[in-house]
């Protein structure tokens, strides 16, 4: 491998030369939350510098999407944050149906939201886990993990996949909601705070925690908004920007909730946003689902939404020239979408994802960005983690929540 | 005196024979222990409700490649594991399991085993010095740093011990517990009681305390580069060192083998109770409670428990003195 | 909204080219003192939070009405007055450079390193321009419109080729 860190030299006096203490985190690690590999450099036990080396995860989705029609790129999107991928998805549909101007019907909005919701659960049981399991808590994991699998097989009723769902089109969603799904929600907001609860009871107030905790990584309110923090992390500081407030999408203008925000910007704060979430989310979706069914026979996808699947005469065999390996094959020429550019930006339970998508009046998309909050995460972990100990990076990486597919694409 | 030397082997062997089946299956009870407390279900496949999993993993581990990797000192990377496996199970010959049989009945008894668990300090640093890794070096570091602060505290939780018993042989000091109410020191020893068994718990390296092992920081600390065989006898010594400790406050606080009642035909029983329900303490910890910092971890053995044991040796010798 | 909008067409007309109206108020702006506008809307009107920053290649669009082949981005968000700004700037394909926008937001140091990463457009000011997401003796740009979506045999990274050779000569 190319190496390309210079490896600076601190001169004590002029004899003797020292050598700092290096410690490659590599991409395989326990605790690293996929394939991100540390450079750390460490003076006794407190780290001096911290250097994230990201890429091994690459895969190409943006180049990909030019290859792809609209509908075929929200299959992409699943692979991103594959946690929460009904964020995702939404993030895509909105950002294609601006483009288009398509207007949603209300019940695919409730449904969506609906769907959205279950994916912060979901994404903050799993970050619940692996966060306690790194400190040190091994129970709390296999408790969160029951939960999660709960929600799991919900999902699986509603749209046939666990883990990468698609469930989220462009102009509405996929197939509607069963009676036998409703009611197993409607059982699970019943339950869900009391299993809260049993988390806390674990380890909010326990000294040991409290002590891990408390003070690590404190990120003032104006270096997090200039570090380009957002989410759980940026509500911790104080700051209390939520994309579902700010520039409602979906239901979220018809519900209410609170968005929980932090005082002092430390662990043990952003520790407690996404608690106070947990109960946040099960409120939304017990609205969403007493909304219901005022809507009930209403169609789940807009009427003009085009029919961007395989039309029909293609599947009909044509000579057509096969073109060179490699080269961008643009796609027929149908104003299907008018051309322009369109930015959408959603509250993933990560922290804010945005599109942005530019248009050449074909249908495929001419550039397609992902905003992805990893990404800008990562970059942060320099910043936090200076004069920290080794326990505490493993700390803040948990605090962070990063996912590799996400920042990586 | 030839008869003496062959009863003296045979015990020795039995005794050993049973401590390592005591350790192998006490690491089956933690994980079948911990799977409960965790809702789910631990190892039952192997053997009926999984009870020949310990076999299974020793094949295992027998079985598997042994690999030394480059660059290490390769004297010093053998010897280590076998360290630390001594120290700990050598005091398994100290313990008086019933009133008419130890197999060594030395008069230090006490210090004997102090100063092997000292002793198997060597063994972490050793590995992880020898072998060449970063990781081991840190873990190997951390961990001489941990046992030798828990060391002091552990010491003074037994002098205490020993003012009140007044003699350092472990026999003795089960056979003076009777003057005490309920015929055990733990009441008026309370607090040595506890600062002990949070230094035991470090001296083990176990969860709270286990920083030099810990799997999701330091990808097993201190023994990272060893595999099959002399893994397994890491581990094996890890529990032998609890299994140690234990009996260790089984006979110091909790009275040994004394109980209400006399059981016919089993002298040990009481003693086995006491031992176990301690080691049930050990799993039980290990399933609860998160792991605490490096320095937070220094910090509580220099400054929370050294004062308590010195204050709580003061309180002993002025009770010997009023009483 | 508008205040603003006009405020700034009136003290940067030398910067701005174009205001458009599309689904958020889009100014194309020139690269010659385009770092002044950006530190107006930071510290005069509290621009405090980049959303975004990426690159677009324009190669054979139809729809082009310009000559540069390149555009650089920029989204910003005020948090108080909860107002959303787009900014482009035009890159020629010669003179591929732009100023860095990092001494002002901290974010944008690794967009921006993304940026060259994937266009090759370099960025005045920066202080630490690598590769990121690709290995770092990785040739070409990938997502520019020339680069291919598969690659052929002969043009495989170096690194993983002479990888494969040493694994073929030992085995």
């Amino acid at each position: 491998m190319a190496t390309y860190l210079e490896i600076n030299k601190k001169q004590v006096n002029e004899e003797k030369w020292e050598e700092p203490f290096y410690l490659n985190m590599g991409p395989q690690h326990p605790s690293t939350h996929g394939v991100l590999r540390l450079f750390l450099e460490l003076e006794g036990e407190t780290i001096v510098n911290c250097t994230p080396i990201i890429g091994y995860l690459h895969r190409g989705v943006e180049k990909l999407a030019e290859t792809l029609n609209y509908n075929q790129t929200i299959v992409l999107s699943d692979r991103l944050d594959y946690i929460a991928s009904a964020a995702n998805n939404t993030a895509f549909a909105l950002a294609f149906e601006k483009l288009m101007g398509l207007e949603v019907p209300r019940r695919a909005k409730l449904l969506r939201t609906i769907v959205c919701e279950m994916a912060r659960i979901c994404n903050h049981l799993l970050w619940l886990a692996t966060h306690a399991l790194d400190i040190g808590a091994m129970t709390v994991f296999l408790y969160c993990f029951r939960d999660r699998e709960w929600l799991l097989n919900i999902y699986e009723k509603i749209c046939g996949a666990r883990l990468t769902h698609t469930y989220v089109r462009v102009g509405g969603v996929r197939q509607d909601f069963t009676q036998e799904i409703i009611d197993e929600l409607y059982k699970f907001t019943e339950e869900f705070p009391s299993r809260i609860y049993d988390y806390e009871t674990l380890i909010d107030v326990n000294r040991i925690w409290l002590k891990r905790t408390k003070g690590v990584a404190v990120v003032p309110a104006e270096d997090a908004i200039n570090l380009g923090l957002t989410g759980p992390v940026l509500r911790g500081s104080g700051v209390p920007y939520d994309v579902r407030k700010f520039r409602p999408y979906d239901a979220y203008g018809e519900v209410e909730f609170i968005v929980p925000t932090g005082k002092n910007g430390d662990t043990y704060d952003r520790y407690r946003v996404r608690m106070e979430e947990l109960r946040q989310s099960n409120r939304i979706i017990r609205q969403c689902l007493d909304k219901l069914p005022e809507t009930q026979g209403e169609p789940v996808v807009a009427e003009n939404a085009p029919d961007l699947l395989m039309p029909e005469k293609i599947r009909k065999p044509e000579p057509k020239p096969v073109p060179k390996k490699g080269v961008i094959f643009k796609g027929e020429e149908i104003p299907v979408v008018p051309p322009g550019e369109a930015f959408a930006s959603i509250e993933s339970p990560k922290g804010e994802l945005a599109v942005y998508v530019v248009s050449d009046g074909s249908n495929k998309p001419w550039r397609l960005r992902v905003r992805t909050p990893s990404f800008v995460h990562i970059s942060a972990i320099p910043y936090m983690a200076k004069n920290h100990l080794i326990a505490d990076l493993i700390a803040i990486i948990g605090t962070l929540d990063i996912v590799l597919g996400d920042s990586d694409r | 005196m030839l008869e003496k030397l062959i009863y003296f082997l045979i015990t020795a062997v039995i005794l050993l024979v049973i401590a390592l089946l005591h350790v192998a299956y006490l690491t089956y009870a933690e994980r079948k222990i911990i799977a409960r407390m965790q809702q789910r279900l631990g190892p039952n496949r192997v053997g009926p409700r999984g009870l020949l999993q310990p076999i299974a993993d020793m094949l295992k581990l027998l079985t598997k490649e042994d690999l030394v990797p480059y660059g290490v000192d390769k004297p010093i990377f053998y010897i280590a594991p076998f360290i630390s496996l001594v120290c700990a199970g050598t005091g398994v010959a100290l313990i008086p399991l019933w009133e008419k049989f130890v197999i060594s009945n030395i008069n230090v008894g006490l210090l004997f085993i102090l100063a092997l668990s000292s002793l198997s300090a060597y063994g972490v640093i050793l590995s992880g010095w020898a072998s060449n890794s970063r990781y081991a070096f840190l873990g190997g570091l951390r961990a001489s740093a941990q046992v030798i602060s828990y060391e002091i505290a552990m010491s003074l939780a037994l002098l205490s011990v020993v003012l009140m018993a007044g003699s350092l042989n472990l026999m003795d000091i089960v056979k003076a517990q009777i003057n005490s109410p309920y015929k055990i020191y733990l009441i008026p020893q309370i607090i040595a009681f506890y600062v002990f068994i949070i230094s035991a718990i470090a001296e083990c390296n176990r969860v709270p305390f286990d920083l030099p092992e810990a799997e999701t920081e330091l990808v097993a600390g201190y023994f990272v580069e060893y595999s099959a065989m002399r893994f397994a006898i890491f581990y094996l010594a890890e529990y032998f060192g609890m299994v140690v400790m234990s009996a260790l406050a089984v006979t110091c606080f909790l009275g040994g083998w004394v109980g209400p009642f006399e059981v016919p035909y089993v002298p040990f029983f009481w003693f086995l109770i006491k031992l176990y329900f301690l080691l049930f303490v050990y799993i039980w910890v290990r399933a609860t409670l998160p792991r605490y910092r490096y320095d937070q971890l220094m910090g509580l053995g220099w400054k929370v428990l050294i004062p308590v044991g010195i204050i709580n040796l003061f309180l002993t010798a002025l009770l010997k003195l009023i009483f | 909204m508008e205040e603003l909008l006009n405020e700034l067409k009136e003290k940067f007309s030398s910067v701005i080219i174009e205001i458009q109206e599309k689904d958020y108020p889009t100014l194309i702006c020139k690269r010659s003192g385009f770092l002044d506008l950006m530190k107006y809307l930071k510290e005069e009107k509290g621009f405090k939070y980049l959303i975004d920053l990426c690159g677009v290649d324009y190669l054979d669009y139809k729809y082009k009405n310009f000559e540069e082949r390149f555009e650089v981005v920029y989204h910003l968000y005020n948090l108080d007055t909860k107002i959303l700004l787009r900014l482009k700037v035009r890159i020629p394909e010669k003179d591929c450079w732009q100023y860095s926008v990092t001494p002002l937001w901290e974010t944008a140091n690794w967009f921006e390193r993304e940026c060259y990463d994937m266009f090759g457009i370099n960025f005045k000011g920066h202080p630490n321009l690598k590769r990121i997401l690709m290995p770092d003796d990785w040739e070409g740009h990938p997502l520019r419109k020339d680069y291919p979506v598969y690659l052929e045999e002969e043009q495989e990274w170096k690194t993983y080729k002479e990888l494969k050779e040493k694994v073929k000569q030992q085995s």
